[in-house]
């Protein structure tokens, strides 16, 4: 589903990523893995249209997203969340899942202005549709609560049932069990084994091998802005090289 | 359009550009230190002026005391209003700093206006008004005076910031200012420090050009928007590219008022500043940058 | 929904009900320019409180609809209920293709550079003195008229001009709590986050821009016919620190806090006769202390203090 071939990313004279291709399927937990400043995130800031890559391509179903600003990519279906988590701090629960519905609504400037009928009947189903990620995320009874006083693993939680209202077909998470305690970190590997279940592909950079281990399909290595391996979970932990470049040289 | 008349253009923009410059440099440095914008900048170039005739007239004090005295007293007003304004905002998002700063501006013109009136008042020139004769054109002796301490300042700006400690401080601060407050350096006391150099900076500068372009309660939102043009063009940096920076706009802003038109000549330094932020927002000199999320 | 469908009938009747309860006077008059200045705040209030973007020229594209249809009408004599919209279309897309490369800018570079542009604006309407009359101004504007009811006394003029505005505050209301509405203030939190959630924030930055000028232009207009004079002074850099001040005392984010702010800052100069020198100093002060101890401005720090002071009462009761 989303080809990454070839990724080189310079920024002034640092090579942060050099050459890294690896292909996500379609309905699998894929894992991006490696040690501090591997290039993981810096490899999904470039997939998701933050950064435009020095040289390589980003493929999404066939369809070449290269340079494609996160506004278009989100209509195409893929959606990302932060490792800071990056909340509409201002604004409630509710409405924070309510801008996911942004690219699934359609009513503009004038019409909203006008209050017309089409615009009224669409705003329900926004809000609908809002409450049915509040309940599958467990938030619901924080509807109303703005969003900068949420504890952070409620807004982390907040932050995927937003992305989860765009209704896209690939979400790439970043570090999503950061700074969440053992407990949250178990509901969160079940969130996304309920997630894919619906058909959505996951790609997840990582810091928590149990987790890791645990939930995803495939994984890929990064290491020093380069691809060190790709396989399965049971591959990857048997790869020497990984276990070298994590543990250094014994 | 001899060349003469060109030249004398040339020479009074280099000297306006040289304000330009120094107002520029304040700019910079609060910036540098603290990413804010001090909208209340032209203001203490204001009142260096208009401090200045208040101890010469009110004080009856001789030139070469009232300098001194008015550029501490702005000192002391820069430092007030760092204290009283800055610090303690609980919230410095941009729009509450640029909020904060305009009130501040507002303030202090309003207080300024009270004490002062609203007329325009000149300053004596620091040796005469002897004109000089340069090629086919003529300076004052105060334009002398004005790119003369102007290069000081710039030399002394250079050392400061470059080979002693407390000027390097302030740099590592505005570079990460969380890195420099785990070496140790005091952070709040370096954002004290921009502040009381870039009003004194300002105050001088607003001195030197007193005994030219007269001086009165409101000359300080131009002149500051203008010292705010040339640290863009110079890209913020506070050093050579600001000067440089100054020196174009006064040049252009010069020549454009005396070749094509001079009711828009406040309008050229404006559109050089929105050319500038559209075109090339680094400035003529420095190198893009690029956001980390 | 309702609820704010209620708030808005029962400013609009507060408003209509006013000036008979009055009996003209000066403080009539006063109130009109606070329905113009609602409007403009409004306008403001829209791209600052809403959108997050700082603006500090605004007076320049309210002037450009004054003296679009100061000009237009007086000089060449068109009628003006056809030159106030187009005005409007000229202001507004000047606005729109000076907002794709302002609204690039953040922060204080924006700031400065709107702040330049309505400087601009201000030394092309006292230099362009064939046609605005420069520093002196332009008069003979004619009153506007419609169905035979010539708009030409204080009483006729708050209708009229109220109606617009009162237009201009149910559409912004409206538009507020709409899915565009949040997009808005999602781009002003988070523009990234807002971009990942597929909101061109770029092309909506523009739109407000656009539709904050438009407002202006039409604000302008109003003006222009009600005083029948217009002259540079009016347009500068004052009057859009004034309106900033306005929008930030009443309350970012809030349209009813905009009309506040309007009416503190339009009435309070006028009970202040004698301080006029100071209202200068007024507007400073205010704006400084707003940020430090009331950064949510009147509509949210009031019912704040008020429930503070409750709370310390010994707080059975009210939340």
């Amino acid at each position: 589903m989303l080809e990454v071939s070839g990724i080189t990313q310079i920024f002034g004279g640092v090579v942060a990523l050099k050459d890294v291709s690896f292909s996500v399927s379609k309905g699998d937990i894929t894992g991006v893995i490696g040690p501090n400043g591997a290039g993981k995130t810096t490899l999904f800031n470039i997939v998701s249209g933050i950064y435009t890559q020095t040289s390589g391509a980003i493929t999404l179903d066939g369809k070449d997203v290269s340079g494609a600003p996160p506004e278009y990519l989100t209509r195409l279906g893929m959606v990302r969340t932060f490792q800071n988590i990056e909340l509409f701090n201002a604004m409630t629960v509710r409405e924070n899942i309510m801008v996911g519905r942004h690219t699934r609504s359609s009513s503009g400037l004038l019409a909203c202005s006008l209050k017309m009928p089409w615009v009224l009947k669409e705003e329900k189903r926004i809000r609908t549709e809002a409450e049915k990620w509040m309940e599958f995320t467990g938030i619901s009874d924080l509807a109303d609560v703005t969003a900068g006083n949420l504890s952070f693993g409620k807004g982390r939680l907040l932050e995927i049932a937003r992305a989860l209202a765009v209704e896209p077909r690939i979400i790439l998470m970043d570090e999503p069990a950061a700074g969440l305690n053992s407990q949250e970190t178990f509901a969160l590997a079940q969130l996304i084994r309920r997630i894919r279940n619906m058909g959505i592909t996951i790609v997840l950079v990582e810091h928590d091998m149990e987790l890791v281990m645990d939930i995803c399909d495939r994984i890929v290595v990064l290491n020093l802005g380069m691809k060190l391996a790709e396989g399965t979970p049971r591959e990857i932990q048997e790869n020497h090289e990984v276990i070298a470049a994590y543990l250094g040289e014994d | 359009m001899q060349f003469d008349q060109i030249l004398q253009y040339t020479l009074s923009g280099l000297s306006t550009g040289a304000i330009y410059a120094l107002i520029g440099i304040g700019f910079s440095i609060i910036y540098n230190s603290t990413g804010i914008i001090n909208f209340a900048q032209g203001e203490f170039v204001m009142l260096g002026g208009m401090l200045t005739l208040f101890f010469v007239n009110a004080l009856q004090l001789p030139l070469w005391a009232a300098i001194p005295c008015a550029v501490l007293s702005a000192t002391v007003g820069g430092m007030l209003f760092e204290r009283l304004a800055i610090r303690p905002l609980r919230r410095p998002t941009p729009l509450n700093l640029v909020i904060i700063t305009i009130g501040g501006s507002i303030l202090i013109r309003g207080i300024s206006m009270l004490l002062w009136g609203k007329d325009t008042h000149s300053l004596p020139p620091f040796s005469g008004e002897d004109p000089i004769a340069v090629g086919g054109a003529t300076i004052l002796p105060q334009h002398l005076w004005i790119l003369g301490i102007t290069l000081v300042i710039i030399a002394v700006n250079k050392f400061f910031f470059y080979h002693t400690i407390s000027g390097k401080a302030m740099r590592a601060c505005a570079y990460n200012s969380r890195a420099a407050g785990l070496v140790g350096i005091d952070v709040r006391r370096m954002v004290l420090f921009s502040f009381v150099i870039s009003s004194a900076l300002g105050a001088v500068a607003g001195i030197i050009v007193a005994p030219l372009t007269m001086t009165s309660y409101d000359v300080g939102i131009m002149l500051g928007l203008k010292g705010f043009c040339a640290a863009i063009i110079g890209g913020m940096s506070g050093g050579i590219a600001t000067v440089v920076g100054g020196l174009i706009l006064g040049v252009l802003e010069s020549l454009g008022a005396g070749l094509i038109s001079s009711g828009y000549k406040d309008a050229i330094a404006f559109i050089i500043l929105l050319l500038i932020l559209f075109i090339r927002p680094q400035g003529l000199f420095g190198k893009a940058e690029s956001e980390r999320v | 929904m309702k609820r704010e469908l209620i708030k808005f009938f029962m400013f609009a009747v507060l408003i209509l009900v006013a000036p008979l309860a009055l009996d003209g006077g000066y403080l009539l008059n006063v109130l009109v320019f606070v329905g113009i200045n609602t409007m403009l705040a409004v306008a403001l209030n829209l791209l600052l409180g809403y959108a997050g973007q700082i603006s500090l020229g605004h007076a320049g594209f309210f002037g450009l609809g004054a003296y679009l249809s100061g000009i237009l009408t007086a000089t060449y004599g068109m009628n003006p209920w056809l030159v106030m919209p187009l005005a409007a279309l000229i202001v507004g897309i000047l606005a729109c293709l000076i907002g794709f490369p302002i609204l690039k800018l953040k922060g204080h570079y924006l700031a400065m550079a709107t702040l330049g542009l309505g400087i601009i604006i201000y030394i092309v309407f006292n230099e362009t003195v064939d046609y605005t009359g420069g520093p002196s101004g332009l008069s003979g504007i004619p009153n506007l008229s419609l169905a035979g009811i010539t708009f030409d006394s204080d009483f006729k003029n708050y209708y009229l001009i109220w109606g617009f505005t009162l237009a201009v505050v149910l559409f912004s209301v409206n538009l507020a709590n709409s899915r565009v509405g949040r997009a808005l203030r999602a781009v002003h939190d988070s523009e990234v986050a807002a971009r990942v959630m597929g909101v061109n924030a770029r092309l909506l930055k523009v739109q407000i821009f656009t539709l904050s000028a438009v407002i202006c232009s039409l604000a302008g207009s109003l003006y222009a016919h009600t005083i029948t004079f217009v002259s540079p002074a009016s347009f500068g850099f004052n009057f859009s620190i004034e309106l900033l001040t306005m929008v930030v005392i009443g309350g970012l984010g809030s349209i009813y806090g905009s009309f506040l702010g309007a009416a503190l800052l339009t009435l309070l100069p006028e009970f202040l006769r004698a301080a006029h020198d100071y209202d200068i100093i007024i507007y400073g002060g205010l704006l400084m202390l707003m940020v430090m101890f009331m950064p949510g401005g009147l509509v949210r720090g009031v019912p704040e203090l008020f429930r503070k002071v409750f709370k310390r009462k010994g707080g059975a009761g009210h939340a």
